[in-house]
């Protein structure tokens, strides 16, 4: 039997990660250390590192409100974003966005959103001036089954599949599509439940995954990515996936499903299913995912503790970054960034 | 210097940034082949090409928010609202996102994104399209309120607002497109935002206003000169955000009295604002209260002769300053 690709073990190492990042952002969050709203990813690992691992240096990344591991698997730091939950200064945002609002451009994230479907439309933008500018780079844009329904939503759809038609819109949108808009099944919220069909209604090519199975998701990602960057034309995949905790931490009762409805699709927790095909696959060994949890359990402890020792922001960082404080930019600095 | 239209120092302005930037790029409904409801377009499409003036379809939350997702990247789109009321459909993009993302960002990007249109009363267009909305925007922190009041400053400000880093509304007077004026040529004439400019000078009352009720005001001022020897100084705000009300508070400490002309309804208008800061900084200096004038507080109406009651005239602001000055 061949060794395990590296490839791979490191996905699991990834998506260990993740879980255990979100798994302490949630005893945080009732240690009170955390506060505002907290949305975690548990259950859905495989829609953000299936696609991420697909995309290379210099593509950019939007997400919603449920946004810590897309960023994390970017190469943000640990610790500041661990701090930025914190609300503290050596946050990822400075401590002014928090959960919802991780941003960090130098390693291609380009924000979390609080108001659902909203950033669609800043997606497609910022994958016209990719091409106006002439690169091959492209733009990923996450968001959940509950943003479908949005007048941005359409509007960014529609444009972005008007310009792709000129090879001006290199933009993989993915539906993260757990079942639930909040508490609301996708029964329940979008008269078409085949949300993937919807997409095809704005001339955007689009395929369904199953999202548990991050081989599934990332032998999708590979192939459209290339084809995207090679066309400039939009393209959707639709994750179908699950999410373990609840919408949002306040979110204890979960009265929209039942407790065997999750026990249930905890069966088809993705970590598991990568493992036990890589072991299948290539022998994987109990001691190599013990050391993944070894290491993310440092890795988490780590980020914790520079979280709760960094400093509150000064009290005037108030009132900087509402606008820009010094005059106009000079031509030479308008570059893509 | 030339002399040239309020529309024409638009289109002037926005081509010559065009010209020296190459990350400057126009997209709204009917820009293009159509070249704009107002023609301020005309030539542009033809001039740079589709890839920089973009014809949408009617979607202005699509326009704006493809626009800030241009700008985060480095370019400096325009967005040309049909008109400024359609840009409340964009309330989301504007407030939300244009204004907020540098802040809850910890200042990682700028937004540079011009969103610009014909703005207030025109002539029988009636409840959705005759609206003014300085105090709504310049309510939040984030964004940049400009509303020029004469050709020269239409360029100037626009300049300012395309080479700038944060989202700015541009708020054009309709009803002064056709207004002819003297422009400086030089290509790099800008006009700084968050400068009010002293339009008129007088001793016995102070005018505050902007865009088309400042020339309001200048008329009504020559003709008090003329007819009853009362002489009004007239400050043009020029930006709501940043404001700059330095020149008005050296004003009134010069007059003693205040009148604020505004478009805008009353409840909660600018000129509750400018009103309130009058009395908080220079409560001693006045002789009367603050005077306001506005549009009435109603939906703006069809009818010609109903329209005309709804918005100010010259003899609203001379009752005004009769008012302040107890004559």
């Amino acid at each position: 039997m061949a060794a395990c690709a590296p490839e791979w073990t490191d996905i699991l190492r990834q998506m260990i990660f993740i879980r255990r990042f979100e798994e302490a952002t949630e005893r945080e969050f009732r240690r009170g250390k955390i506060g505002g709203y907290l949305h975690v990813y548990s259950g859905q690992e495989a829609v953000a590192v299936g696609v991420l691992s697909a995309t290379k240096k210099g593509d950019i990344v939007f997400a919603g409100y449920r946004d810590h591991a897309h960023t994390l698997l970017l190469g943000s730091d640990p610790g500041r974003v661990m701090a930025e939950l914190f609300g503290k200064a050596t946050g990822i945002s400075k401590g002014k966005g928090g959960s919802m609002h991780l941003f960090d451009v130098e390693h291609g994230f380009y924000g979390g959103y609080g108001i659902v479907g909203g950033h669609l439309t800043l997606a497609a933008g910022s994958a016209y001036a990719l091409r106006y500018r002439e690169t091959d780079r492209i733009a990923v844009c996450y968001f959940g089954d509950g943003a479908m329904n949005i007048g941005s939503f359409h509007e960014a759809m529609n444009m972005a599949g008007l310009w792709g038609k000129q090879g001006m819109c290199p933009v993989l949108f993915v539906i993260e599509n757990n079942g639930y808009a909040m508490g609301t099944s996708v029964e329940r919220h979008s008269a078409l439940t085949d949300l993937a069909a919807r997409i095809r209604a704005y001339n955007i090519q689009s395929e369904k995954v199953d999202a548990q199975d991050v081989f599934a998701v990332r032998g999708v990602a590979d192939r459209v990515v290339k084809q995207i960057r090679e066309t400039g034309q939009p393209y959707c995949i639709e994750a179908i996936t699950y999410r373990f905790s609840g919408h949002g931490a306040a979110d204890i009762l979960q009265p929209y499903r039942s407790k065997d409805e999750v026990e249930q699709h905890k069966h088809r927790d993705p970590i598991l299913i990568l493992r036990n095909r890589l072991q299948e696959m290539c022998g994987l060994k109990d001691e190599t995912v013990q050391g993944f949890e070894d290491e993310a359990a440092e890795r988490v402890a780590a980020a914790v503790k520079f979280a709760e020792e960094s400093p509150l922001p000064e009290g005037s960082e108030l009132f900087t970054d509402i606008v820009a404080e010094h005059g106009p930019r000079p031509v030479a600095e308008d570059q893509v960034r | 210097m030339s002399e040239m239209s309020y529309r024409d120092a638009i289109r002037a302005a926005m081509m010559e940034e065009m010209d020296r930037n190459p990350s400057v790029l126009i997209m709204g409904e009917d820009i293009g082949i159509y070249e704009g409801t107002f023609r301020i377009t005309a030539g542009m499409l033809k001039k740079y090409g589709p890839k920089r003036v973009i014809d949408t379809p009617i979607a202005e939350a699509g326009m704006v928010g493809t626009a800030v997702g241009m700008a985060m990247l480095g370019l400096r789109p325009i967005v040309e609202m049909m008109t400024v009321n359609f840009a409340i459909v964009a309330a989301d993009q504007i407030l939300n996102h244009a204004a907020k993302i540098r802040y809850f960002s910890g200042g990682q990007v700028d937004i540079p994104i011009v969103i610009r249109g014909p703005h207030g009363a025109g002539v029988q267009l009636s409840a959705q399209h005759s609206q003014s909305f300085e105090s709504f925007y310049a309510h939040f922190p984030g964004l940049k309120v400009v509303a020029p009041g004469s050709p020269a400053d239409a360029k100037g400000l626009l300049k300012t607002a395309i080479r700038g880093k944060d989202p700015v509304m541009f708020l054009e007077s309709a009803a002064l497109y056709g207004m002819k004026g003297e422009v400086p040529d030089d290509p790099d004439f800008t006009v700084p935002f968050g400068e009010s400019r002293l339009a008129r000078e007088g001793r016995d009352a102070t005018v505050v206003s902007w865009g088309r009720m400042l020339q309001l005001s200048l008329i009504v001022a020559e003709k008090l000169a003329k007819d009853e020897g009362i002489e009004l100084e007239v400050v043009d705000l020029r930006c709501l955000r940043p404001l700059d009300m330095e020149p008005v508070y050296a004003s009134v400490s010069k007059t003693h009295r205040a009148i604020v002309v505004q478009e805008q309804w009353k409840p909660f208008g600018p000129g509750a604002e400018i009103s309130a800061s009058i009395n908080e900084k220079m409560f001693d200096e006045l002789d009367a209260p603050v005077a306001r004038v506005t549009g009435e507080d109603v939906p703006m109406p069809y009818a010609r002769n109903l329209e005309l009651l709804a918005t100010p005239h010259e003899e609203h602001v001379i009752a005004a300053v009769k008012r302040v000055m107890y004559r």
